[in-house]
């Protein structure tokens, strides 16, 4: 468990994501960040409200409305020496800039046998239950963790965000990095001095003993409120949050697994061929023999997600769902 | 599908070159764009008889009849300055530098080609002579030629950027995004169109509305058209338009016009539903190579006995090079999943 030595300054997940990205612009002029109302709007969440203050419009670059063409200009830049940091303002977006990352930054390290390399990040978001309807609140990372040559980061808490936001600016591959859009506001410890986390180590945010929930992004929130519930009943829940869906920390999901003997996955992606499945089916692997039950998996419903608040609060996990799904692979009634 | 008609080859486009008599200097430059387009030609001559003999694995896009465009662009550049390309590349890749036993090797899976066999003819990626890579999806490259003009600003390097594209990358919306963003923060990058006329079997007069000009002028881009045949002229524009990016006076757009003279690919034998073949032929008597050499000729800046000496040893390295590469080893299977990662 990270034990971020914070001294009690506590901070949003939101004012970590800036935090991170001044520190990496103050220390390496080669970064850069672009996107639509990034300047002085600060991003449509005002996540980087005050970031052009410091570093002017040259490094802190509003953009046209073009998802493609920044994604694209961020790969050819990096490629020859920048570090760029590429804001899709909502991941539902990720469909326009697709081929840019797929067929270009995924593949380019490798089709060019090594000599070439893209060091950047895409920062977009993720999450639902912003009343926001079907094109602003998909949870698209496991869309960009099915393709080699990509990494993905789906932090859950500030701390996390903070540091692994700055490993990814340094990471010589493409990063995407997903923020849920619901958690900008939530807060927790930050350390006021530089600390950075490795992409692919995950983290259990509780120990427990009886079951492991293995969580992403909100999804941690959302199972630790899940765990104090099924504390009340005495079931001791561990969760365990990979804070990458690749590279991804397969042991710390298997050794929880086998201590356990239960586990659970849940994801906000859509459960259908989703990051559940592939959670779920490296923990059936690897922890087959010590499992007392099947794996179970919870993710977005296989819906477009819909905008009255009575439907869409349906589609996604909650403490309530995950607590009751853990009961019963406890067996308990 | 193409309803073909005939286009005149050589009226369209403006540019004529200058009459002036050649200087020393340029006789060199000359007599250096011919062996360029001649090591083209006899690459893309030797592709061809390696698939025509099975013995390059895949397709490939021949870059024969538009040989002027590329040397004539990239002899207007410096060796760090950035190019990105095509799937019809591999005129580029050699006229930014490349060398023609690497890039066998890299079209017939080599360990020893320039992305160790594991891009092929449509992923040639030359960085030390900065060829930022060909480029299989349509328009894909426009973004990162602009990218690599953004970096070049920003470092300040002095270098500029050329994205070469097909008129068929005019259907695709990347390309107006990328000029959008270009002329708005004034990025040292050409776009080069190199209009032959064919979207692999369909005429552009059925595929692009309005004029291939007005697309850039819209952004206020400032645009060229010219003859893509006549080496002389591409090389002047090409050295106007490389030297406005230098000084920070922004992108620019420079239509090409011109011919492929094979297929749209290897494969592509029967042409005739889609193009007549007196259009092809036609073509073939503004053959870039034969326009450079009669002019030399005509002017008495050289004799043939020079340029068939050239024609000579380019030949000869060609098969040089191609046996080279036909000997060379496979990559070894465990570089399957190596550089996924950096
Ligand atoms: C995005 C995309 N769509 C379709 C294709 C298939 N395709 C390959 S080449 C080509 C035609 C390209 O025409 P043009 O850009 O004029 O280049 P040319 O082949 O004439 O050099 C097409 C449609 C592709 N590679 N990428």
């Amino acid at each position: 468990m990270s034990t971020p030595n914070s001294n009690g300054r506590v901070i949003t997940m939101g004012q970590a994501i800036k935090e991170a990205l001044a520190e990496e612009l103050r220390r390496d002029p080669t970064v850069y960040v672009m996107g639509e109302d990034v300047a002085e709007a600060g991003t449509a969440f005002k996540v980087l409200k005050g970031l052009v203050d410091e570093f002017g419009p040259d490094r802190v670059i509003d953009s046209p409305i073009s998802e493609p063409g920044i994604t694209g200009l961020g790969v050819g830049a990096a490629m020859t020496g920048m570090r760029p940091v590429v804001d899709i303002m909502f991941g539902d977006f990720s469909t326009l800039i697709m081929d840019q990352m797929v067929n270009q930054a995924a593949k380019i390290h490798y089709m060019s046998g090594g000599k070439l390399k893209v060091p950047m990040v895409l920062r977009t978001t993720m999450g639902a239950t912003r009343r926001s309807a079907a094109q602003h609140s998909q949870s698209l990372h496991a869309w960009f963790s099915h393709v080699p040559g990509v990494k993905v980061v789906v932090p859950s808490t500030p701390y996390d965000a903070k540091g692994l936001l700055k490993t990814a600016i340094r990471d010589d591959n493409p990063v995407v990095f997903f923020e849920d859009k619901m958690m900008y506001q939530l807060k927790g410890e930050v350390p006021e001095e530089e600390y950075t986390i490795p992409l692919g180590v995950a983290d259990i945010k509780r120990e427990g003993t009886d079951i492991t929930i293995v969580a992403t992004s909100s999804m941690v929130q959302v199972s630790l409120a899940a765990a104090d519930k099924l504390a009340e009943i005495g079931i001791s829940a561990e969760v365990v949050d990979p804070r990458c869906t690749f590279p991804l920390d397969k042991d710390a999901l298997i050794n929880s697994a086998k201590k356990t003997s239960r586990a659970l996955v849940v994801d906000e992606g859509y459960e259908r061929y989703g990051v559940t499945a592939e959670l779920a089916s490296v923990i059936a692997d690897g922890a087959f023999y010590y499992l007392d039950a099947p794996v179970k998996r919870m993710g977005a419903m296989d819906v477009p997600i819909p905008f009255s608040p009575v439907l869409e609060d349906l589609t996604v996990p909650t403490p309530d769902t995950v607590f009751e799904m853990a009961k019963t692979l406890c067996g308990v009634n | 599908m193409a309803k073909a008609k005939s286009t005149k080859p050589a009226g369209k486009g403006a540019g004529k070159p200058a009459g002036k008599p050649a200087g020393k200097e340029d006789v060199e430059d000359l007599l250096q764009m011919y062996e360029q387009m001649v090591r083209i030609r006899e690459f893309e001559d030797k592709v061809n008889e390696l698939y025509t003999t099975a013995k390059m694995p895949g397709l490939a896009h021949l870059y024969i009849g538009e040989e002027a465009i590329a040397v004539g662009v990239c002899e207007a550049l410096n060796s760090d300055d950035y190019i990105t390309s095509t799937h019809r590349g591999h005129g580029h890749c050699i006229a930014k530098g490349a060398a023609v036993d690497i890039m066998f090797a890299e079209l017939l899976g080599k360990a020893a080609g320039y992305c160790g066999g594991k891009g092929g003819s449509m992923h040639i990626a030359d960085q030390a002579n900065g060829n930022l890579g060909a480029n299989a999806i349509v328009g894909g490259s426009a973004g990162i030629a602009a990218g690599a003009a953004f970096s070049a600003k920003r470092l300040g390097t002095g270098q500029v950027a050329v994205c070469f594209f097909g008129e068929g990358a005019l259907g695709q919306g990347l390309l107006y995004e990328t000029m959008n963003m270009a002329q708005l923060w004034k990025l040292p990058v050409i776009f080069v169109c190199e209009n032959n006329m064919y979207n692999e079997y369909t005429h552009y007069n059925e595929t692009a509305a309005g004029t291939l000009a007005g697309r850039a002028e819209a952004f206020g881009i400032h645009t060229e058209e010219i003859d893509g045949q006549d080496i002389r002229v591409v090389n002047e524009a090409a050295k106007r338009l490389v030297e406005r990016a230098r000084k920070g006076e922004g992108p620019s757009f420079l239509i090409c016009n011109t011919y492929r003279y094979h297929g749209h690919h290897v494969g592509d034998i029967d042409r005739a539903y889609y193009r007549p073949k007196e259009e092809e032929q036609e073509w073939q008597q503004r053959d870039p190579i034969t326009i450079l050499a009669d002019w030399i000729i005509g002017q008495k800046l050289s004799d043939q006995s020079v340029l068939d000496h050239i024609q000579a040893d380019v030949k000869s390295e060609v098969a040089r090079g191609a046996e080279f590469a036909l000997n060379a080893p496979f990559p070894d299977p465990s570089e399957v999943n190596t550089n996924v990662y950096a």
